[in-house]
């Protein structure tokens, strides 16, 4: 299911066995009546769905999201711009960029510059936000430039160092200027025709009409001469430079794309949060945003913007509170099991098996030692008296927990690894020492998981969907 | 001049410790052509181990060990699980990956690094664990030539570091199994049709390399007293940076720039400022890349067709 999905070619394709191609586009879809709705949302086209998109989140701030959750929303649409451009660099034109983080830093610094009493100056919007995204493009051309001959790892080791030694440079160089660890403060709002934006659901409406501006504008951008140049060089650049396409110049072109749009970025995140430091743009929001690009499908423009706006929700909003972050990771469980355990009497042996062995383990422990049970889940509510009988929380859980996170990952990964049977016997087990991990640690410490979420979808999606939740798998040749 | 010596031997003491975890990391790009952004949180996870057996025997001031054992011990199993955990990383994230486009198997390793650490800062706080080195290996116990003093630990750091290093040349261009890593390096199908057993090899690759990371995990512990989750990240970057500038997939190379960019460190913390001491190891790493992408010792890959 994909946003960008083109229509399947009529008639039997040249080189494919046609009932082989036509099997492979039914397998796009899911079955039954999932199927028709998602046949029926592609028949509605891009355009209109974009603006559906737009138009529910103008809405939602109308129908009472305030306070914290609209924070998170701005958030979520900061990344989700950050990942709509590292789309062009990454998804369009393949090139791994890991220094893209800077280019948000030097947008909000040069914002902050341009518009705060640090060097005195205090440059209109409609003057300064154009200024640093230009600055933006003429430093991404700079990186670029340079790097132009340089192929996929080495690119990838001068970006990298490149957002290292932007870190490092605002932290240590010129404090007077750049203010060194405590960053800028202080920096004047944006003003949009003569009316300034201050308030938190300002920004929401700006960054949302912004987002939807950036996908419309990168969506032309995809379907011109340029876009196809993108994908062309990105599948196979020797092809692609014997069809007179200039590689380098596409290339560069991507960079600079990229470089700008994670400079708007940066002019609207400084601007709302008033302040910036270096450490706003230190590894893991690079790591934030290509976990965002992956999760959602790097190469389609909705899905970038899509899969940032899902991840920073889960990873903003629902894992602050030990309930929500509950119902999502038994939700999530309960989910891929359903999806993935196939027939349906493999999925009841599982999962009754798993409650019975929660149950047990539960009561036996609870009949060696109170104090083994003495613990309950974190969640509230009726998932907490659910689980109360079922998960096994010591008193002091720490230990225990350590030990139970090392078995949880040697038995995640022979998981992965054994047959089919085994994988039915290990999973009821492996569940339950899950949940049981999830209670006594994970759950104690939001901060962490949330970043061991970030890097278990960057492993897990790269291996199992590698075209993300809503891109379509396209063929590639290995080189 | 004194000064002058004193940073030298310092820097070529770090030097050895770059070179360590940049052989682990050179060794994989050869064999793989894979940029391992796991390997330095490798080297952190070594660390953590050697502290947790000084812990086991009994902390550093009341050892139930003699310290050469103690050394032993913390040493073989640094390297043994380590290295057990990079092939395990390999078997996990890498091996189903090797045949899919170049970015996906590097994108994959930024998250086994990320997750590596994170695990760290979950299972051990994020407060630094001090070795308490000179509880146990008195600083005096080195030798002092005219007013250059090389302590016991810089001693050990460099003989082992050396030996092991040595020890990898005669692995690498005396044994079957190196002749193994240098044909899946030259040619993986070839290899493959000449009957090695890839699989096998890359995996031997993968515990070498990481073994090595471990071990100098354990020294970078012993050198620089502490440990923290954090420390791999930074160690990656330097070990990056030793492979790059040494010619990224040369092992000689990966030696050579590790030992420069120690003694440039040195040099640069001793006679201008620590402050811009990474900044430096950046802009260094990144001007390597673009006046001679292939490194000092490093060939120019000709692209294949």
């Amino acid at each position: 299911m994909s946003l960008d999905a083109q229509p399947p070619p009529a008639g039997p394709q040249v080189g494919a066995d046609e009932w082989v191609a036509r099997q492979a586009h039914r397998r796009e879809y899911l079955p039954s009546w999932l199927g028709t709705a998602q046949r029926w949302f592609e028949r509605i086209g891009w355009w209109p769905r974009l603006a559906i998109a737009g138009l529910a989140g103008v809405a939602l701030p109308l129908i009472g999201l305030g306070g914290f959750q609209l924070q998170v929303g701005i958030d979520a649409l900061v990344i989700a711009l950050l990942a709509v451009g590292l789309n062009i660099v990454v998804g369009w034109a393949g090139l791994l960029d890991l220094g893209y983080v800077a280019f948000f830093g030097a947008g909000a610094y040069g914002f902050a510059l341009l518009s705060s009493s640090q060097l005195g100056i205090h440059l209109p919007t409609y003057l300064s936000v154009p200024i640093v995204i230009i600055g933006a493009a003429i430093l991404g051309l700079l990186v670029g430039w340079p790097s132009r001959r340089l192929i996929g790892d080495y690119l990838a080791i001068v970006t990298l160092f490149f957002g290292e030694a932007f870190v490092e440079f605002t932290n240590n160089v010129a404090p007077s200027v750049l203010g060194g660890p405590n960053g800028i403060v202080g920096i004047d709002p944006i003003s949009i025709f003569g009316y300034q934006i201050t308030t938190n659901t300002g920004y929401y409406y700006l960054l949302v009409i912004l987002v939807v501006l950036t996908m419309a504008v990168l969506r032309l951008l995809d379907n011109s001469r340029t876009g196809r140049a993108w994908r062309a060089v990105r599948d196979d650049p020797l092809a692609a430079a014997s069809m007179t396409i200039p590689v380098n110049r596409v290339k560069l072109m991507a960079f600079m794309f990229g470089a700008m749009v994670a400079a708007l970025a940066g002019t609207i995140f400084a601007a709302q949060q008033i302040s910036v430091f270096p450490t706003d743009f230190d590894t893991p929001i690079l790591i934030l945003i290509y976990a965002g690009l992956i999760l959602g499908g790097a190469g389609s423009i909705a899905g970038a913007a899509t899969g940032a706006l899902v991840l920073m929700v889960i990873y903003d909003g629902l894992l602050r509170s030990p309930t929500d972050s509950g119902f999502l990771f038994y939700g999530l469980i309960l989910l891929t099991l359903v999806v993935r355990l196939r027939p349906w009497r493999r999925l009841a042996v599982v999962l009754a098996a798993t409650v019975a062995l929660g149950f047990a383990t539960h009561a036996i422990a609870g009949a060696i030692s109170a104090r083994a049970v003495a613990g309950g889940p974190a969640s509230a509510g009726w998932l907490g008296a659910a689980l109360r009988d079922w998960v096994i929380v010591p008193a002091n859980a720490q230990g225990a927990g350590d030990w139970g996170y090392v078995l949880l990952i040697c038995l995640l990964v022979a998981l992965v690894q054994v047959s089919r049977r085994w994988r039915t016997i290990l999973l009821p087990p492996t569940i339950c020492l899950a949940s049981f991990v999830w209670e006594t640690k994970l759950v104690t410490e939001p901060a962490i998981t949330r970043q061991l979420m970030i890097g278990a979808i960057l492993i897990v999606m790269m291996n199992a969907r590698p075209q993300g939740l809503l891109g379509t798998r396209r063929v590639e040749t290995p080189i | 001049m004194a000064f002058f010596f004193q940073e030298l031997v310092n820097g070529i003491t770090t030097g050895a410790l770059y070179a360590l975890v940049a052989l682990g990391f050179t060794m994989v790009y050869g064999v793989l052509q894979l940029l391992n952004f796991a390997h330095g949180d490798l080297y952190m996870v070594g660390a953590y181990i050697g502290f947790f057996v000084i812990q086991w025997f009994g902390g550093p001031s009341h050892l139930t060990i003699a310290v050469p054992l103690l050394l032993v011990i913390m040493f073989v199993l640094a390297g043994g699980l380590v290295g057990g955990l990079g092939v395990a990383i390999e078997r996990f994230a890498y091996r189903p990956l090797r045949n899919a486009p170049r970015i996906a198997p590097l994108i994959t390793a930024i998250g086994v690094s990320f997750f590596l650490e994170n695990s760290a800062l979950l299972l051990f706080g994020a407060q630094p664990r001090i070795y308490n080195t000179p509880e146990f290996i008195s600083f005096s116990g080195g030798i002092q030539i005219g007013s250059v003093s090389i302590d016991a630990v810089q001693i050990l750091v460099l003989v082992l570091g050396l030996v092991l290093m040595a020890g990898l040349q005669l692995l690498v261009n005396r044994t079957k199994l190196g002749k193994q890593m240098r044909a899946v390096a030259a040619d993986r199908e070839a290899a493959e049709m000449l009957g090695i057993n890839v699989n096998f090899t890359i995996a031997a690759t993968f515990f070498i390399g990481s073994a090595l990371a471990g071990i100098a995990g354990v020294m970078g512990g012993l050198l620089f007293n502490q440990v923290t989750a954090t420390i791999g990240f930074i160690a990656g970057l330097k070990a990056f940076t030793a492979a790059v500038v040494g010619g990224i997939g040369s092992i000689p190379g990966a030696m050579l720039g590790g030992l420069l960019l120690g003694v440039a460190e040195s040099f640069i913390t001793g006679y201008i400022s620590s402050t811009y001491t990474n900044l430096f190891v950046f802009a260094l790493l990144i001007a390597v890349m673009l006046v001679r992408p292939t490194g000092l010792l490093g060939r120019a890959q000709l692209q294949k067709v």
